[in-house]
């Protein structure tokens, strides 16, 4: 048997640029496959991590969908607005440990503009319960100061010590309307993979002060003097994250919050809502998967294609191994241990080359997209991908084997040419 | 069960290595038979040439007599044992250990050394590689020395094969096939792709190593000139089978005493 290993290693290497072509063959097909699967993955994640540890958004009565895509990712038109009294009294609930409020409405050269207060950056976590770092400088204070989400500085080249003039509201009409006063940007956040990357992040104070003596989203006549004390917040907020002290008094919170009687509000589940908006988006995700089988198949099909033609050269061989005594059964278990060892160097080749890639990727995709690339490899349903392309390999080269088989018993002894 | 025509004669060469009994093989989906052979039998270190056009059924005896086609009636018995009555992977054991086998061209694994190339049949048959041994003290040793006996220059036996000329390859095919001493060794047309010269020479090395072996030989050619190196020979008819044709018998144990021969 060790005889037979040894000459079937080298009758491989003897034919090594056409096994070359196998493997190689092998290791794109699971690197496609792992990228895809891996894509699928984690755009997945960083929609489903875009917020984490916030246990309820509370808003103004409305639709929860509407609510959770204003406040986490800042999409769709914005909702009505709380008091932010009524948000202060809800962190006197002895079940909540902390309150961010949030205002939104503003923006910075289409970033979204976020008026929090430093709560924000002390409890709000996104991804894995990750806090929000920063990369460099510090935090914005309350009066005409920012702080950047990574995106944001990234795209528009700038950092620490930038002067930028925020826009009311968004869209191509937003721009300068709030340019007479401009901000100092003091800090820039670490990549977060998250919407806070896509952010500005400022004081309620600030945003007051800016929208100071306008009436109904209509700015004063320019020189009018604006009245407002820099220190006043504003009386009413977008939303509010809220965290509680213990997970499991979330649905009774939520409750007491509904049904709070001065102000009507909507409490939203962050993790349920946005499943829910996942599988309205899931169509998106099943093209994804659908797109990969296909990858699949056809490398797969690739595969089987290489190692058919690799047999019609080893014909020959195969004919003389018969004729100095190997059985075909002997033949077609050389050539299953060959297709599996080529497989499994492949698979080998195809995950190196896939951590390669993530490891290289990942900034630029993480820059560009937005989308954060886990970077634990072979995750459970990967090993299974794996081995998928295994079994499907041997399998290819099981059906060589079988034509292996035929031919050494059609051929006889004899070898043609 | 079918039984023979006649009894096959004893002959002075000893008990029967192969012996062919009333041998009808028709090939799968072909109404005429591709060969139909009364008698033969091979004794222990006879020569047997078997000679006749193209398409006479040349190469069909030589995988009937290896066991690689099954007849479908008559008997072909190796060392006693109807190849009938095994299955395929003891007919596989049983030719590994007993029959050595030299074809026209492409004989051996051209990646592997010359001398790795000879060994191998013993990798596949335990009592081939102890009957090496025994001989030679090492399954490598007698390798080498029937690489010797076939005059191959020893700088060439760690070569790999195919950088051999056809005419060395031959004989290292040739040693290949009597490593381990197999009963019987079948030649099919190993020196049509020899010219003139070479092959005198194969023929040379090939007849006293087959008999330093004790091998009987099955010898498969249309080269008549050839046929002088032989106790026996057969001839085998393009016309075998049909109503009419002969069927040799080359059972008698003399020489030329094949009844086909001369046609």
């Amino acid at each position: 048997m060790r005889a037979l290993i040894t000459l079937a290693a080298r009758s491989a290497w003897a034919r090594r640029f056409t096994l070359a072509l196998t493997i190689i063959a092998v290791a794109l097909s699971t690197l496609l496959l792992l990228a895809t699967e891996r894509l699928r993955h984690d755009i997945r994640s960083s929609f489903s991590q875009a917020l984490s540890g916030t246990d309820l958004i509370v808003g103004a009565r409305g639709s929860p969908t509407q609510i959770l895509l204003h406040t986490v990712f800042h999409l769709g038109p914005p909702t009505q607005t709380v008091t932010l009294k009524t948000i202060e009294a809800i962190a006197d609930l002895p079940q909540v440990a902390w309150v961010v409020p949030i205002a939104l409405g503003d923006t910075f050269r289409g970033f979204p503009v976020i008026a929090t207060d430093e709560r924000f950056l002390r409890h709000v976590r996104v991804g894995d319960r990750q806090p929000l770092t920063l990369a460099q400088g510090r935090e914005h204070g309350r009066h005409a100061e920012a702080v950047m989400g990574a995106q944001v500085a990234s795209q528009l080249g700038l950092a620490a010590g930038a002067r930028i003039a925020l826009s009311h509201g968004s869209g191509p009409l937003a721009d300068g309307a709030h340019d007479d006063q401009p901000f100092t940007v003091t800090g820039v956040l670490a990549p977060s993979g998250s919407p806070v990357d896509r952010a500005v992040l400022i004081s309620l104070e600030s945003m007051h002060a800016l929208h100071a003596g306008w009436v109904a989203g209509v700015r004063p006549s320019r020189g009018a003097p604006t009245s407002a004390d820099p220190s006043t917040r504003p009386a009413t907020v977008s939303a509010a994250l809220v965290g509680l002290r213990a997970r499991s008094a979330v649905f009774s919170v939520q409750r007491r919050l509904q049904a709070e009687r001065d102000e009507p509000l909507t409490a939203v589940l962050p993790g349920v809502t946005l499943d829910e908006l996942w599988r309205a988006l899931g169509l998106g995700e099943t093209a994804l998967r659908l797109m990969g089988a296909l990858v699949a198949l056809a490398s797969l099909a690739g595969l089987v294609s290489v190692i058919l033609a690799g047999l019609d050269s080893r014909r020959r061989e195969l004919a003389i191994l018969r004729s100095v005594g190997a059985s075909p059964r002997t033949l077609v278990l050389l050539l299953l241990v060959e297709g599996a060892l080529a497989c499994l160097a492949g698979i080998a080749l195809g995950v190196a080359g896939g951590a390669l890639l993530t490891l290289t990727a990942a900034p630029a995709l993480q820059a560009n997209f937005g989308i954060t690339l886990g970077t634990d490899f072979l995750r459970a349903g990967e090993w299974l991908l794996l081995a998928a392309v295994l079994a499907t390999g041997i399998l290819a080269s099981l059906l060589p084997a079988l034509r292996a088989w035929q031919l050494s018993l059609a051929d006889g002894l004899s070898p043609r040419s | 069960m079918s039984f023979p025509s006649k009894p096959p004669p004893a002959s002075e060469h000893g008990p029967a290595i192969v012996e062919v009994r009333d041998l009808v093989f028709r090939y799968r989906g072909q109404a005429r038979s591709a060969l139909t052979l009364g008698a033969l039998r091979v004794g222990a270190g006879e020569r047997l040439f078997v000679h006749g056009p193209s398409g006479g059924g040349k190469s069909t005896l030589m995988s009937l007599l290896a066991g690689v086609l099954i007849a479908q009636s008559g008997q072909v018995l190796m060392l006693g044992t109807d190849w009938r009555t095994l299955g395929s992977s003891a007919r596989d054991s049983r030719r590994g250990d007993h029959v050595g086998y030299l074809f026209q061209q492409f004989n051996l694994l051209s990646w592997l050394p010359v001398l790795e190339n000879v060994c191998l049949p013993c990798q596949f048959s335990s009592r081939r590689a102890q009957r090496a041994a025994s001989r030679s003290g090492s399954v490598e040793r007698d390798a080498s020395s029937w690489l010797a006996a076939l005059d191959l220059a020893p700088s060439l036996w760690h070569q790999p094969a195919g950088t051999l000329s056809v005419g060395e390859q031959q004989r290292v095919a040739a040693a290949r096939a009597l490593i381990g001493v197999p009963e019987l060794l079948l030649a099919d047309e190993p020196t049509s792709a020899l010219d003139t010269d070479r092959r005198d020479d194969f023929m040379a090395r090939l007849l006293p190593a087959c008999q330093e072996a004790g091998s009987a030989l099955v010898f498969v050619s249309h080269d008549r000139s050839l046929e002088s190196h032989f106790e026996r020979s057969l001839a085998l008819g393009a016309l075998a089978g049909s109503p009419g044709a002969p069927t040799p018998d080359a059972g008698n144990g003399t020489r030329s005493a094949a009844p086909g021969r001369g046609t």
